[in-house]
């Protein structure tokens, strides 16, 4: 059974759409990397899943719940922590006050004070840098440990699905090495399900997985990333040769 | 030197309420986006909250003569009450509008709770007796300070700290705080959008509450405009200490009571019953070189 799946999903803002009717499943465990060019409704679709954005039309499923249309916070509930385009930090507060926003959602729960400890331990672990930093303002931090702080921040609600949208924007490329290392490594460890939007596909052709080309709001491929990433379809589909 | 200390406490007094209601609408407008106009008429109506329906100049006391244990509870719980309640009924609504919109909502809010006041009690001033106790003065280095003033004065200090404290050691102020820099973030971590932004309604009119107490209390009369005065006050507070930002609006309240206060005291006395246009003078001349305020606030991304 899978994890999520979309179907038919549309998302329009006034008379743009911005996502047409996509369809498509992820299985618990997975890496999907959805590349194209801007403006092709990555980010728009990733919105959607995450309740930011209403979808027009089309239906949603997360773990078995219809999630079409929820609020935010339950979606993030039922365990898809979304880390969105640029970063969004909580710049006036601490960095170890940005990691334990989340952690509220498990409030109800016996024992979950301990846990947040623990969660954050291994973050910290993880990212040894925001140890260091953790009681000064997280809108001092570089884009490189600001990047390391949202997946951190991610990590601290327990999430099942992971959906990240540009981690490689704005990072110099050994800083970028450096996120997906970390984050594909987590990935191994939790069984966690990777939902990235990336503009290029070089880097799903590094990390392999399984990768899906969005163009005009629509998915135009589907297929293993490093199959995928060196076919002239590819090539042809991204850039739209052969189109008008 | 007794005078100057008398114009010092007067500042400071003026300047709490200031601050008081500044913060009231600070917090609502950090989370939300929304300046809530109806704060003032909230003012009003937790004061006549404690009198008996009636027409007649003398008000017929009800929760008025509990005493201070029980009544100050009881309106701040008032306040409160009210606060939430015009967020459930009126502002939910417009979550999805734009401030503009919802600013006219607040409006439209703090008629309908005037005009429901006037239907009850008339427009005529009430003369009441809120904790009598308080109107003694006591001597201070020579300045003889009216008891309730220095209340005023301590218990807008408690009450600042005790919200610092709250916001920053309580899990529901970090989600509050968060809310308030970026609320769909704050939301995709789990953070219920509608326990904060009720969080952030029932503290807004517990403050509004203490105003209502502190006015009554000094003024000895309940009037269904009462609030008006400080709420236009409150607001140019915020716009000046940067909207959303909770020190800046603290901040500005204290600087405006201490522009009236001084006013008040070196204007010939001619000019003095220009006080107010003095005041709204030294504001714009602030506007001009620091249009974003004092302390600007952070996280001026929209709200979902």
């Amino acid at each position: 059974m899978s994890l999520l799946s979309l179907a038919n999903v549309s998302v329009r803002y006034g008379r743009l759409t911005a996502v047409r009717k996509v369809s498509f499943a992820m299985k618990e465990g997975e890496i999907l990397f959805i590349t194209g060019p801007n403006g092709a409704g990555k980010s728009s679709l990733l919105r959607a899943i995450a309740g930011v954005t209403l979808p027009a039309n089309g239906r949603i499923d997360f773990d078995g719940h219809d999630i079409t249309g929820r609020a935010p916070e339950d979606i993030a509930r039922l365990g898809i922590s979304m880390v969105p385009e640029g970063r969004d930090v909580f710049g006036g507060l601490s960095i170890e006050e940005n990691l334990m926003v989340g952690t509220g959602m498990h409030s109800h729960e016996r024992g979950w004070r301990a846990r947040a400890q623990n969660e954050l331990a291994a973050v910290y672990a993880t990212f040894p840098i925001l140890k260091e930093r953790r009681h000064s303002q997280a809108g001092l931090l570089s884009g490189g440990q600001q990047q390391m702080l949202v997946i951190g921040r991610a990590l601290m609600t327990h999430p099942r699905l992971i959906a990240i949208d540009e981690p490689s924007l704005g990072l110099a490329p050994n800083i970028t090495d450096q996120v997906y290392e970390r984050l594909i490594a987590l990935q191994k460890e939790r069984k966690l399900t990777l939902l990235i939007v990336e503009q290029s596909s070089t880097r799903a052709m590094l990390v392999g997985g399984r990768m899906m080309l969005m163009r005009g709001g629509e998915i135009l491929l589907d297929g293993d990333a490093r199959a995928l990433g060196q076919s002239e379809a590819m090539q042809a589909a991204y850039f739209g040769y052969g189109d008008h | 030197m007794g005078q100057i200390l008398q114009v010092v406490f007067d500042a400071l007094s003026l300047g709490s309420l200031y601050a008081l209601a500044a913060l009231g609408i600070a917090l609502i407008f950090g989370v939300m986006k929304l300046v809530n106009f109806a704060h003032g008429d909230v003012i009003a109506f937790s004061v006549f909250a404690l009198l008996w329906p009636s027409v007649d100049a003398v008000a017929i006391i009800f929760a008025g003569n509990l005493p201070w244990f029980l009544l100050i509870p009881f309106v701040l719980a008032i306040g409160a009450g009210l606060s939430v309640l015009s967020e459930i009924v009126v502002f939910r609504r417009f979550r999805r509008a734009n401030p503009a919109t919802m600013m006219i909502a607040s409006f439209a809010l703090g008629f309908v709770i005037r005009y429901f006041l006037l239907m009850l009690f008339s427009s005529r001033p009430k003369s009441i007796s809120l904790l009598p106790a308080l109107s003694q003065p006591v001597e201070i280095f020579g300045a003889r300070i009216p008891l309730l003033q220095l209340i005023t004065i301590l218990i807008t200090m408690a009450v600042l700290i005790g919200l610092t404290a709250f916001l920053r050691r309580t899990r529901f102020g970090l989600e509050m705080r968060a809310a308030a820099e970026n609320f769909t973030m704050a939301r995709m971590l789990g953070v219920r959008a509608n326990r904060v932004i009720m969080g952030a309604f029932a503290l807004s009119g517990a403050l509004a509450a203490a105003i209502a107490l502190i006015l009554g209390s000094q003024t000895g009369t309940a009037n269904i405009m009462m609030g008006a005065n400080v709420m236009l006050m409150a607001f140019i507070a915020t716009v000046i200490g940067g909207m959303g930002s909770l020190a800046g609006a603290v901040l500005a309240g204290f600087l405006l009571g201490a522009i009236a206060t001084v006013m008040q005291t070196i204007l010939p006395p001619d000019a003095r019953a220009f006080r107010d246009a003095f005041v709204y003078g030294a504001v714009i001349l602030v506007l001009i070189f620091r249009p974003q305020g004092i302390l600007s606030a952070r996280g001026t991304k929209e709200r979902v």
